[in-house]
């Protein structure tokens, strides 16, 4: 939260809005209003709960049989911490998409009007994200379990791996924020983001081993964030070395926190 | 003299565009400040200066006392701001709307919640309450719209063209709404495009277009000056047109003007619509329309800008 606060520290807000505790009131009040549209709209859902069940379905089918030594089985044991990062990263895009949206009607001009910190709106809709990856790792799990996925490790194990998850999308989707804040439409957003989470989240260990791949792109998986991310999981749910990857994705966070928060705020006060 | 809204010398471009060139507005507290001018003159660019939405690139603008560009935090908490959109959340019922405004400007849940109730009752949303806003009509988001930049009681009123798009009757209401904010003496700066609106509200009325403020003065100053009631009447027969000019000339002492096969000539002597009433239908004349009303932003505008015109010339 500390990159956050530096954030607000940039000019025009007064002392009472850099009240820490105040801005987390009025953010949590700008979350429920998220929530409150997302009972609403259900189909704003379909990206955490129709889409994990099909990547999941489709990747273990047709991966299953060429890797994992033709294991489908096998495959899925490797798959799911992998894809549970793949998932929450395309999932972020309609926080932007949502945002832009938001704009354009001119709902946050209420809110810019208010003795609120310009950061709560946007703050306030990442918190209400929780919810989405929440229901994304829940319904992820139970259908990799339906589909004979077990777990290695032990349920509080599981339950680190999905906080991980979830704390690293909080902190990925500030991209998905930023480019909500440049984008011209709604439409434009969700193109954009789902254009950088294809390489980073294909271009990882999340899908395949990475020692499969050439040389090159073997680099870029190795410092890619979704890699050590992946790495973490799989060693929560299935046993293994953690603290390397764990370290790394916690390093990732902070630095997506501290490039992203500041560049999305800016964005958001220039715009008109 | 001390003003509430005070904005001196304002600025601001768009790219191409000089959207305000230098503009002057001043509201005495508990005042109606009307700013009257046609779709794209500024009108809304100077309300989001003053309201802390736009960075203005040159002049000073004061709310309260406060900067709106140094202090625009303590600006927000003594303002409320109607756009000229409805700016609630559509998904959100209307108390659900007004009580997280109320949170946000620090009420406790309950506390938010009797304001949003007082709000909802007083602008007549109680039994669409819990309805999302988007099942509600223009006039009544308008209403929510107005109910919600009202919850933290702000001494600033911002009016962006509040009645654009509403049928007459609503109009009415709105207007009653704004002379009881004024009664409380809460200070409004009302945008229009109607001369009437600006009228019956406003205790002074600025006049801008491209930009600049083309007149400043009350409302009876400011129809001394583009004429005050215009009488026109539309003869069915354009035949008789002639006739009508014969008339209406006599009457009212001018040249009447022909628009749009209507005669229309400027009336001073209220008294004067009932003889020509009598004298139209003396002469068997057959009318589609025949009224006195205010002229339209229009003619205030060609009053306004020709009388710009000539006046350069004579320098």
């Amino acid at each position: 939260m500390s990159a956050i606060a530096t954030a607000e520290a940039v000019p025009t807000t007064v002392t009472r809005a850099k009240d820490p505790l105040r801005l987390l009131r009025h953010s949590l009040v700008l979350a429920k209003r998220n929530l409150i549209g997302v009972t609403r709209n259900p189909e704003a859902l379909i990206d955490v709960t129709l889409q994990p069940i099909i990547f999941i379905g489709l990747f273990t089918f047709i991966f299953g049989g060429a890797v994992a030594n033709g294991s489908q089985h096998d495959y899925l044991q490797f798959l799911l911490p992998g894809v549970l990062a793949q998932l929450v990263a395309f999932a972020g895009a309609s926080i932007g998409v949502n945002l832009n949206t938001d704009i354009e009607k001119g709902v946050f001009d209420r809110f810019r009007s208010l003795p609120i910190a310009r950061s709560a709106p946007l703050i306030g809709a990442v918190l209400a994200d929780i919810v989405r990856y929440a229901l994304l790792c829940v319904i992820s799990i139970g259908f990799a379990y339906a589909l004979g996925f077990r777990a290695h490790t032990s349920a509080p194990e599981v339950f680190a791996a999905c906080l991980i998850v979830i704390a690293f999308a909080l902190c990925l989707s500030w991209i998905s924020v930023f480019i909500g804040m440049l984008a011209r439409t709604p439409g434009s957003v969700q193109g954009i983001v789902i254009l950088i989470m294809f390489p980073l989240t294909f271009g990882s260990s999340a899908l395949v081993p990475a020692d499969t791949l050439p040389g090159w792109l073997e680099a870029f998986t190795d410092v890619n964030p979704i890699t050590h991310l992946v790495g973490t999981m799989r060693g929560l749910m299935l046993g293994g070395p953690v603290q390397s990857d764990l370290l790394w994705t916690f390093a990732w966070m902070a630095i997506l926190l501290a490039v992203f928060v500041p560049l999305a705020l800016r964005a958001y006060r220039r715009r008109t | 003299m001390n003003f509430t809204i005070q904005a001196e010398g304002v600025r601001k471009r768009f790219g191409a565009t000089q959207a305000l060139d230098g503009v002057d507005l001043h509201a005495r507290q508990g005042s109606v400040l009307g700013v009257l001018g046609r779709n794209g003159a500024g009108k809304t660019t100077a309300v989001r200066i003053l309201a802390t939405l736009l960075q203005a690139d040159a002049g000073t603008a004061l709310v309260n006392g406060y900067d709106v560009a140094r202090e625009p935090a303590k600006v927000r908490a003594s303002i409320g701001l109607t756009g000229q959109y409805a700016s609630v959340d559509e998904l959100l019922t209307g108390e659900q709307n007004l009580v997280m405004i109320g949170q946000l400007l620090d009420l406790s849940g309950r506390q938010a919640r009797v304001r949003a109730n007082e709000l909802l009752a007083w602008f007549d949303l109680t039994e669409a309450a819990d309805r999302p806003a988007k099942t509600y009509s223009g006039g009544m988001r308008r209403r929510l719209d107005l109910a919600a930049s009202l919850v933290g009681r702000p001494s600033v009123i911002f009016l962006d063209e509040p009645t654009t798009g509403l049928d007459p009757s609503k109009r009415e209401d709105m207007w009653d709404v704004v002379r009881s904010l004024v009664r409380d003496g809460s200070t409004v700066l009302l945008t229009t495009q109607y001369l009437e609106e600006a009228d019956a509200l406003a205790d002074e009325i600025t006049v801008i277009d491209h930009g600049r403020v083309i007149a400043h003065d009350t409302p009876e100053g400011l129809k001394q000056i583009v004429g005050g009631q215009t009488l026109t009447v539309r003869p069915v027969d354009p035949g008789r047109l002639d006739d009508v000019i014969a008339i209406v000339g006599e009457l009212t002492g001018t040249r009447p003007e022909i628009r749009n096969r209507a005669i229309t000539a400027p009336v001073t002597d209220d008294e004067l619509f009932g003889a020509a009433v009598e004298r139209i239908s003396a002469a068997g004349i057959a009318v589609t329309e025949l009224s006195l009303h205010l002229p339209s932003l229009d003619e205030v505008f060609f009053t306004l800008t020709g009388r710009t015109t000539e006046l350069q010339e004579a320098a």
